[in-house]
């Protein structure tokens, strides 16, 4: 399929093209769409949480509604936002970064995406069916095992299918790095954010399988009757904590350190220097990934585990603080006395620094496991997580997309607007979540519905909600940002920040092929490497030649389309055996696309080196 | 590399599983994956661990299980395991049909595997009233036994369909990957077995 003719089409073979593709710059923008619909649908239901709270004993939303929005924002944000962005961002630019034409398994890489969605739409349907799971997001047994209706049902099966393809997604990550790398490219040499996506992989790798169990556990009970929560026939509730934490725990570092590594490489590039301490980077990236599985009780402090288990999860838990803290300080003698330019993706990233320390200071605070007693369930532990998930998470993922947005889609963010985001979100996060932490010492619990007059708590409440205001304000601009990029700004060159990277040595947006010849990387920062020596671009490490290329497919829609359908026939067949159906319906659409992707050859296709030549007429080549 | 190389090479390399990217790719992915699955595993035989006491009745460990049948399941899954290690040899040699031969072997013996266990699942639940819902021990053991014949049965259905589809046609370098890691499966399949005998059922007996 030649680049001329993917460009004389209708919208329905648009639709069909994204439906079928296999390539990593196109599931990169679908990733990033569906992440940001569910991010703007998980503020909502965040603004309603907070109008609810915003004065003593509001009648805003129902108690039920409130508990449904709790579960949901948290579900939402951190499985159906945050992951998905944090894909998006690896897929546009991991392949790139190494000098790879794709992803290592380009159809799995399709599925991951579409098990995903589907997965998230499975979860939001619950909203029209009868009620949205309201157990909270970490649907601790007994609560969610009793819980009425089908709501938890809902988030058993989205999470199951949503999370079968975050596995797939972190396995093709990890083999694309493993063997896709360009000549020369050596570990040593790959840039920060590749290797933060190196290491969030194998915490995937390691993490979700903890989740896929602990969800078939509960699925089990709500659904076919056994009792392993069921402490009246034997069983124990507190397995599902452990599971849910061995894997949630390094679920809070895959978000963050793909992010470390986004700022890593920012910091780098607007101060014209090279990443200071980049090997004591790299070991502080792999540590935090280590120890980020060691730690997962010192979410259980309360439950009893005595004082020794507590004690080795609190001395571990500060251990983190170490490699963190390298980083910090690392980024800052990046800075220092370099030749800084305070763009947008700039701004986010300073701005990051203060604000994600603070939610690491109240991180050491909360693993004092005594301490802990007097934290643990307030608005404290609210307050600290969303200094990580907010300062850390999404203003890496603000800083991220001005950084790469000329990458993805051939066109800078506008710089004036994109200030303008920041200045009322960042404003607005201080004011919402800061407060939080003193509401949580004056001893305002988390997931309450109300909170009474007289008690000292309405100013905090009051300020954290417009704070939440200000923070929608700026999400709002940064959309019309994106709207008036798309439809004003000029096209730009493939490197408009003067980049260091490999990403920055190919035009915008890249060829679906991206390199017409693999280049040649003789060092860290490889580009630069070539721009220090006068050279313009890579030199390359092949003759020009054919290129093999995988070829699109309709399978990965289909397996995750017959996943979908028999999670309703899951939920459903409690109520009814006549469901069944769907699960057999389902699961044969799944097991059937298999079979077929097992039997039928795909041995993909290659572009002819006519064809390529065409193409660096037309600039391919830089 | 074209087309024509890789379904029809003129000659089979030693290592055909690995001779194109492709088969580089799954074969590192595969052992990732195989790494996810211990993880899987691992936290099923952990909730066993925690649960396996938190009986009914007379239903314990010590009164259902007969380490006679469990003997001759490891056997066969075990002598499986080897048999498809002779087809994988048979493949680099380039000896299609003895391949074939030796991975239809390895399915038998995995169907009388599979049908002990059904054998044994049916035996419980109509001798003994022991079923997926009767006590915590009953849904973890039916859970972690379960989820290993599930592993097995899938891996039937993979090898059979492999050695179906490729029949006619012989070992080139786009199916030699599919038939090693549909083995290196089998293998893993195998160890997990070692595991639940050991932890299942010699602790539950001894």
């Amino acid at each position: 399929m030649s680049t001329a003719m993917s460009q004389n089409r209708g919208l329905g073979a648009a639709i069909w093209d994204y439906l079928t593709t296999v390539d990593h710059k196109k599931i990169a923008h679908l990733y990033l769409v569906s992440g940001g619909l569910f991010f703007l649908i998980g503020g909502l239901e965040a603004m309603l949480i907070r109008i609810q709270l915003m004065q003593p004993d509001n009648n805003f939303i129902s108690a039920g509604l409130y508990n449904e929005m709790i579960t949901m924002h948290g579900t939402t944000m951190i499985f159906l936002a945050a992951m998905p962005l944090i894909f998006a961002l690896m897929n546009a630019v991991v392949p790139l970064q190494i000098g790879a034409r794709d992803v290592a398994f380009p159809f799995l890489n399709s599925l991951g995406f579409w098990l995903f969605l589907f997965g998230g739409i499975m979860l939001n349907v619950s909203w029209f069916t009868g009620g949205a799971p309201d157990a909270g997001w970490t649907n601790y047994a007994p609560l969610s095992t009793v819980s009425p209706g089908h709501g938890v049902d809902y988030y058993v099966m989205g999470l199951q299918i949503s999370g079968a393809g975050t596995l797939i997604g972190g396995i093709n990550f990890l083999v694309t790095i493993v063997n896709m790398r360009a000549p020369g490219m050596t570990y040593m040499r790959m840039p920060l954010f590749t290797w933060a996506s190196f290491v969030t992989s194998t915490l995937i790798l390691f993490a979700f399988p903890a989740l896929t169990v602990g969800l078939f556990l509960m699925m089990f009970d709500r659904m076919f009757g056994s009792v392993f929560f069921d402490t009246a026939a034997g069983g124990n509730a507190i397995i599902w904590e452990h599971l849910f934490w061995i894997f949630g725990h390094p679920e809070v570092y895959i978000l963050i350190l793909p992010l470390f590594g986004a700022f890593s490489d920012i910091f780098s590039t607007f101060s014209k220097k090279r990443l200071f301490g980049y090997s004591a980077m790299v070991f502080a990236t792999v540590l935090i990934g280590f120890l980020g599985f060691m730690v997962w009780a010192h979410h259980m402090f309360t439950v009893g585990m005595g004082p020794i288990a507590n004690s080795i999860f609190a001395v571990a838990t500060m251990a983190i603080a170490v490699p963190t803290g390298i980083k910090i300080f690392n980024w800052m003698f990046t800075m220092w006395g370099g030749n800084i330019r305070m763009t947008s993706a700039m701004l986010w990233s300073i701005a990051f620094i203060p604000s994600f320390t603070i939610g690491g200071m109240t991180g050491v605070m909360l693993a004092a496991a005594a301490a802990d007693y007097q934290y643990h369930d307030t608005y404290f532990v609210v307050g600290h997580f969303h200094y990580v998930i907010v300062g850390g998470v999404v203003f890496g993922l603000f800083a991220a997309l001005h950084y790469w947005w000329p990458k993805m889609f051939g066109k800078v963010l506008n710089e004036k607007l994109g200030k303008l985001a920041f200045w009322p979100f960042f404003i607005g996060f201080h004011l919402t979540f800061f407060i939080q932490h003193f509401l949580g010492l004056m001893g305002m619990p988390r997931r309450y519905w109300v909170f009474l007059e007289g008690q000292g708590l309405e100013a905090g409440n009051m300020i954290s909600t417009i704070g939440a205001f200000l923070m929608a304000l700026g999400t709002i601009i940064f959309i019309i940002n994106v709207v008036y990029t798309a439809v004003k700004t000029e096209k730009v060159s493939g490197d408009p920040w003067d980049g260091r990277t490999l990403e920055w040595s190919i035009p915008s947006p890249p060829p679906h092929y991206n390199f017409v010849q693999t280049p040649l990387v003789r060092g860290l920062d490889p580009l630069w490497v070539e721009k220090s020596e006068g050279k313009k671009g890579m030199t390359p490490a092949e003759p020009l030649g054919d290129i093999h290329m995988p070829n699109a497919s309709i399978l990965p829609f289909m397996m995750s389309l017959g996943l979908f359908i028999a999670g309703f026939g899951f939920i459903y067949q409690v109520d009814d055996k006549g469901w069944l159906a769907l699960v057999f319906i389902g699961m044969g659409i799944t097991l059937g696309s298999m079979l077929t992707r097992s039997l039928k050859d795909d041995l993909g296709h290659h572009i002819h080196k006519a064809d390529l030549e065409k193409d660096i007429e037309k600039g391919a080549g830089q | 590399m074209s087309h024509e190389d890789v379904l029809n090479p003129k000659q089979l390399p030693h290592d055909p599983e690995k001779a194109t990217l492709e088969g580089k790719n799954k074969f590192v992915g595969f052992w990732f994956f195989l790494g996810g699955e211990t993880v899987l595993f691992a936290c099923l035989f952990g909730t066993y661990l925690a649960l396996n006491r938190s009986t009914s009745g007379d239903n314990t460990p010590e009164h259902l299980f007969g380490l006679e049948l469990v003997f001759i399941m490891t056997m066969l899954l075990l002598t499986s395991s080897l048999t498809s290690v002779y087809a994988m040899y048979h493949m680099k040699n380039n000896d299609f049909r003895k391949m074939q031969i030796w991975l239809g072997i390895t399915v038998i013996l995995g169907l009388g595997f599979l049908g002990f266990e059904i054998y044994e699942f049916v035996h419980y639940i109509h001798e003994y009233e022991f079923t997926f819902r009767s006590s915590a021990f009953g849904s973890a053991f039916y859970t972690l036994v379960g989820f290993h014949g599930g592993h097995v049965l899938f891996g039937l259905s993979w090898i059979v369909a492999l050695m179906i589809r490729n029949s006619k046609r012989g070992i080139n370098l786009y199916n030699a990957p599919k038939f090693y890691i549909a083995s290196l499966y089998w293998h893993f399949i195998d160890v997990v077995w070692v595991f639940i005998f050991t932890v299942v059922y010699l602790m539950g007996v001894v």
